[in-house]
């Protein structure tokens, strides 16, 4: 199963990836990260690793997408 | 489970320039479209392997600390001139990959002719336009890309087309031009316009890459914070308000009718450029005798006037280089109208054994008249030091110096130049003059100075034969 990773400490919850997702499994965390922010958090039940979040986000470290390699 | 995406190796681990303590987080507001297209250059970067060869540029905007971000070579440059400085570090270096990353009121306002410019000159660089329709840094007013009817801090009933025009369509200009190669227009609204421009970042350093000349890309951007709406809303809004007057598209894709065309690195001091330029040889400093100079004569602050045309400047220009010839430090500052011949003229030099402060004579040490009107003004106690040198050209100025607290050569420079068969060498005669009076400069430094001043060769027996008149004129004098 793909999956990603969000850091939180660099979310600054803007909530494109949220927008974006089309299999709206990443939601508001009900946490505050030390920017201040409710950050985003995925469920990853249903992510089908298309990557359209890493690209809807604004910041370079946030977020992490892993995916099974296909190749191998 | 493989990492399928991850940060860029664009961007550096942890931004050490950025003041801020949180060194790994931007200093974008949240949802800026900055941080986007950061990425997709950054990515970009990486998979072509060109972090070492590339330069950034940083423009003046909230993109201005692109350079903490990008682990490339980086300038930041003044507002609006990103194009130029690329153009610069592209011919310089003709193997980097150089990438202008410019907002709308950089590129299309202040930067306007800058871009056409590079633009029309072909330049072998990438420029990333990135255009959110306001001015975001300095508080939201409103840029050349602003919206018909958008509210700004500076439009505040919105623009109005009879006030202020229609929004600047940059990409759709600049295809106009001959030599651009690759301009298109993309946004940043949806995940398939974010594909899009990712493979259009990617196509603009690819040209450059294959040295396919200039490409531009146009991306149309959010700045939630300005428009006062939630980074959602502000996509939504491009979608809804922008596309539909800036249209996203392909403008102009000559990528494959190019010829590849390498610019040719530019080597300064290379033996080519030095005979094109007609250089003198390196050699020594002409000696002189600083014994046989008068310590009044010494370190003179010299100013030189008379009508334009009558080699004012030239005069002064010669005895400068010619000051520099023997070693001194020295200035020389013309100051004259936009006349070719007549008008009036004058200039100051300055040849000194210490380093010159200041290039301009408020107070001369030497006064050289060639016209009456210099004479009337620059001899007044203002202009004139006590016990300073005179000489004043009496063919055209038939009045004595009212100065009696100076020493004072008085020669019918114009007539004599006349008899010798050529007016225009009047000024090679008072620099005999000069020379043979003060002793500070002498023939061979005069020589030098007039190989490189003087350009018709013809004319060098002529004056030198000037020279000696004015010489020969003063040592009859004693």
């Amino acid at each position: 199963m793909p999956k990603i990773e969000i850091d939180a400490n660099h979310c600054k919850g803007c909530g494109l990836c949220i927008d974006a997702c089309p299999k709206k499994v990443i939601v508001f965390s009900e946490d505050i990260n030390k920017l201040g922010y409710h950050p985003a958090t995925p469920k990853n039940e249903g992510c089908i690793g298309c990557g359209i979040c890493f690209y809807t986000c604004p910041e370079p470290e946030s977020i992490t997408v892993y995916k099974e390699d296909k190749s191998a | 489970m493989n990492i399928f995406l991850r940060k860029p190796k664009g961007f550096y681990d942890v931004y050490l320039r950025s003041p801020a303590s949180d060194k790994t987080n931007t200093h974008y507001c949240p949802g800026c479209g900055h941080g986007i297209i950061h990425k997709l250059i950054a990515q970009a970067i990486e998979d072509f392997d060109i972090k070492d060869r590339t330069i950034m540029i940083s423009p003046v905007g909230c993109s201005v600390f692109v350079y903490y971000y990008f682990d490339t070579g980086n300038v930041q440059v003044a507002h609006g001139r990103a194009p130029a400085v690329a153009t610069g570090l592209k011919r310089a270096n003709p193997d980097s990959i150089v990438i202008s990353y410019q907002g709308d009121g950089d590129l299309a306002a202040i930067g306007g002719n800058n871009i056409m410019q590079a633009a029309n000159r072909g330049e072998n660089i990438t420029v990333f336009f990135v255009n959110n329709a306001i001015y975001g840094m300095t508080g939201g007013q409103m840029a050349p890309t602003t919206m018909i009817g958008q509210k700004t801090m500076t439009s505040p009933y919105g623009r109005n087309i009879y006030n202020e025009g229609y929004p600047l369509k940059v990409v759709e200009l600049l295809a106009t031009f001959e030599a651009t190669t690759y301009l298109e227009r993309v946004s940043i609204m949806d995940a398939a316009s974010i594909n899009k421009a990712r493979n259009a970042v990617r196509k603009a350093i690819q040209c450059q890459i294959d040295n396919k000349g200039f490409s531009l890309v146009e991306i149309l951007s959010t700045c939630p914070s300005n428009w006062k709406m939630s980074p959602v809303e502000a996509k939504k809004w491009i979608k809804t308000d922008m596309i539909t007057y800036f249209t996203p598209h392909v403008t102009k894709d000559k990528i494959n009718e190019r010829e590849s065309h390498k610019v040719e690195k530019i080597r300064l001091n290379s033996e080519e450029t030095k005979s094109k330029l007609d250089l003198p040889e390196k050699r020594d400093l002409v000696k002189i005798d600083m014994s046989s100079v008068k310590e009044k004569y010494k370190n003179p602050r010299i100013k030189i006037a008379g009508f334009g045309g009558q080699g004012v400047l030239i005069l002064g220009n010669m005895l400068a280089i010619a000051g520099m010839e023997e070693g001194f430090n020295v200035t020389w500052l013309p100051s004259y109208g936009p006349e070719m011949r007549g008008g009036t003229a004058n200039c100051h030099v300055r040849i000194d054994e210490k380093p010159i402060g200041a290039p301009s004579v408020a107070k001369a040490d030497v006064l050289i008249a060639m016209n009456k009107p210099s004479l009337e003004k620059f001899e007044k106690e203002e202009y004139l030091e006590s016990g300073a040198l005179l000489i004043y050209n009496t063919t055209l100025i038939d009045i004595e110096p009212s100065r009696k607290d100076v020493d004072i050569i008085a020669i019918p420079a114009t007539k004599m130049a006349d008899d010798m068969g050529d007016l225009k060498v009047a000024n090679m005669i008072i620099i005999g003059a000069y020379m043979e009076k003060t002793k500070l400069i002498n023939e061979e430094a005069l020589e030098r100075a007039l190989q490189t001043g003087v350009k018709r060769k013809n004319l060098m027996d002529l004056n030198k034969k000037a020279i000696k008149a004015g010489m020969d004129f003063v040592k009859n004098l004693k």
